[in-house]
């Protein structure tokens, strides 16, 4: 009897593990109330929004930081690949990808960038292997990032060093851009040149 | 009806443990590579595509948008150096110099997140805020009163957290511990 007992609670301890693992697996794909969720409702596709700062009474977000100017653009690439502009503020710019399921993906900040706007273009795999590489178009002219999923968020932030500074870095997350770029001309590669023409590689 | 009710009842031990795990990892931010320096932690892998499901998922229950490997590392501190959970009532010192970054922030919050109301509305410092010595330490002083010096208020909330963001900073996923990392030494000053 107390064998039977003991078998059960092993089995079901055991089924347990699995129930577990099974729940935190699943839980980003079924949580309503994630960092993307809370977005939506704010931010339209493909368009920058300012986030509001976060106060005591009420924070988009939890665990924003206040020394930031914060915006967002949430993003759907399924009508073409995006192109992001951010001017870069005195003290420190930076921007970050998630995923639909808010995984950092890839970020980049002023210093990295090296120049005065950080530009660049957000495509996915399948859009990257059609960019045609006889455009003229090198890697140092055009940063290329490459989302994993068809939509997700970008965070913009630019950091006030001091409270009197955050008007300005409020003004240069406000004037970043995010939006679908024209579609390419499909019939382009029938005026490509034949293979042989193309530079070796 | 012996097997029935046999059936039942593993269903419900594998229930209440798996459950009851998932929760309980969760809400005490379980996650896999956690960089723990002094009583700072910070997981700066959560911030890449090698988050492990832990770090997703408590990612995905909180609500916010991780610190991305490439912007920075977030470090949180819930307890002082000698494992005294952090109290808004006390009097808490932190002191010392910070890991190489280009700027730091400090910012105090509830359990949840939020920030803290407070009659100074001050919520956190920068780096380019903090009063030094000339030796380039500092000390910031976390109470629910008025302090001179860098006096970070508590609101006298029961309980809080530190999180201190590097920015543009070296320190990452292949930082261990050591002296390359000094941490702000952390300590309970006087409590009521």
């Amino acid at each position: 009897m107390i064998a039977r007992w003991a078998l059960l609670i092993l089995g079901g301890v055991l089924l347990g593990g699995i129930v577990h693992l099974a729940t935190v697996i699943i839980l980003p794909r079924t949580a309503t109330q994630d960092a993307y969720a809370r977005l939506s409702p704010i931010a339209p596709i493909n368009a920058v929004v300012a986030l509001p700062a976060p106060t005591p009474e009420k924070a988009i977000m939890p665990f924003m930081d206040p020394a930031f100017a914060s915006a967002v653009c949430r993003y759907d690439l399924s009508q073409g690949p995006l192109k992001l502009t951010v001017p870069v503020s005195a003290a420190y710019t930076s921007v970050s990808f998630y995923t639909r399921y808010d995984v950092a993906y890839y970020a980049i900040n002023d210093r990295a960038a090296g120049r005065r706007v950080i530009e660049l273009d957000l495509m996915t795999a399948a859009q990257h292997e059609q960019v045609p590489e006889d455009e003229e178009i090198t890697a140092a002219d055009r940063l290329i990032v490459e989302s994993p999923t068809l939509t997700g968020v970008i965070a913009i932030r630019a950091m006030a060093p001091e409270p009197g500074l955050m008007r300005v870095a409020e003004g240069t997350v406000a004037a970043s851009r995010c939006s679908t770029q024209q579609p390419e001309p499909p019939p382009r590669p029938t005026i490509r040149p034949a293979e042989p023409v193309r530079p070796r590689k | 009806m012996r097997l029935l009710f046999g059936t039942l009842f593993g269903l419900a031990v594998a229930a209440i443990v798996g459950l009851g795990l998932t929760y309980y990892a969760l809400s005490h931010g379980a996650a896999f590579g956690g960089l723990a320096i002094e009583s700072w932690t910070a997981w700066p892998k959560s911030g890449t595509t090698d988050a492990d499901p832990y770090a997703r998922a408590s990612i995905a229950r909180s609500g916010r948008l991780p610190t991305a490997m490439g912007d920075g590392v977030s470090f949180t501190l819930t307890s002082d150096d000698d494992g005294k959970t952090l109290d808004g009532r006390c009097e808490v010192v932190l002191s010392g110099v910070t890991p190489t970054a280009r700027f730091w922030t400090l910012t105090l919050y509830n359990p949840d997140g939020g920030l803290v109301a407070n009659s100074a509305n001050r919520y956190g410092f920068t780096s380019q805020e903090i009063v030094r010595r000339s030796d380039g330490t500092f000390e910031i002083v976390v109470a629910p009163r008025a302090k001179s010096g860098n006096w970070l208020p508590t609101g006298g909330v029961e309980r809080y957290e530190l999180v201190l963001r590097l920015y543009d900073t070296a320190v990452g996923v292949s930082t261990k511990a050591g002296r390359e990392v000094p941490m702000p030494d952390v300590a309970t000053r006087s409590c009521p």
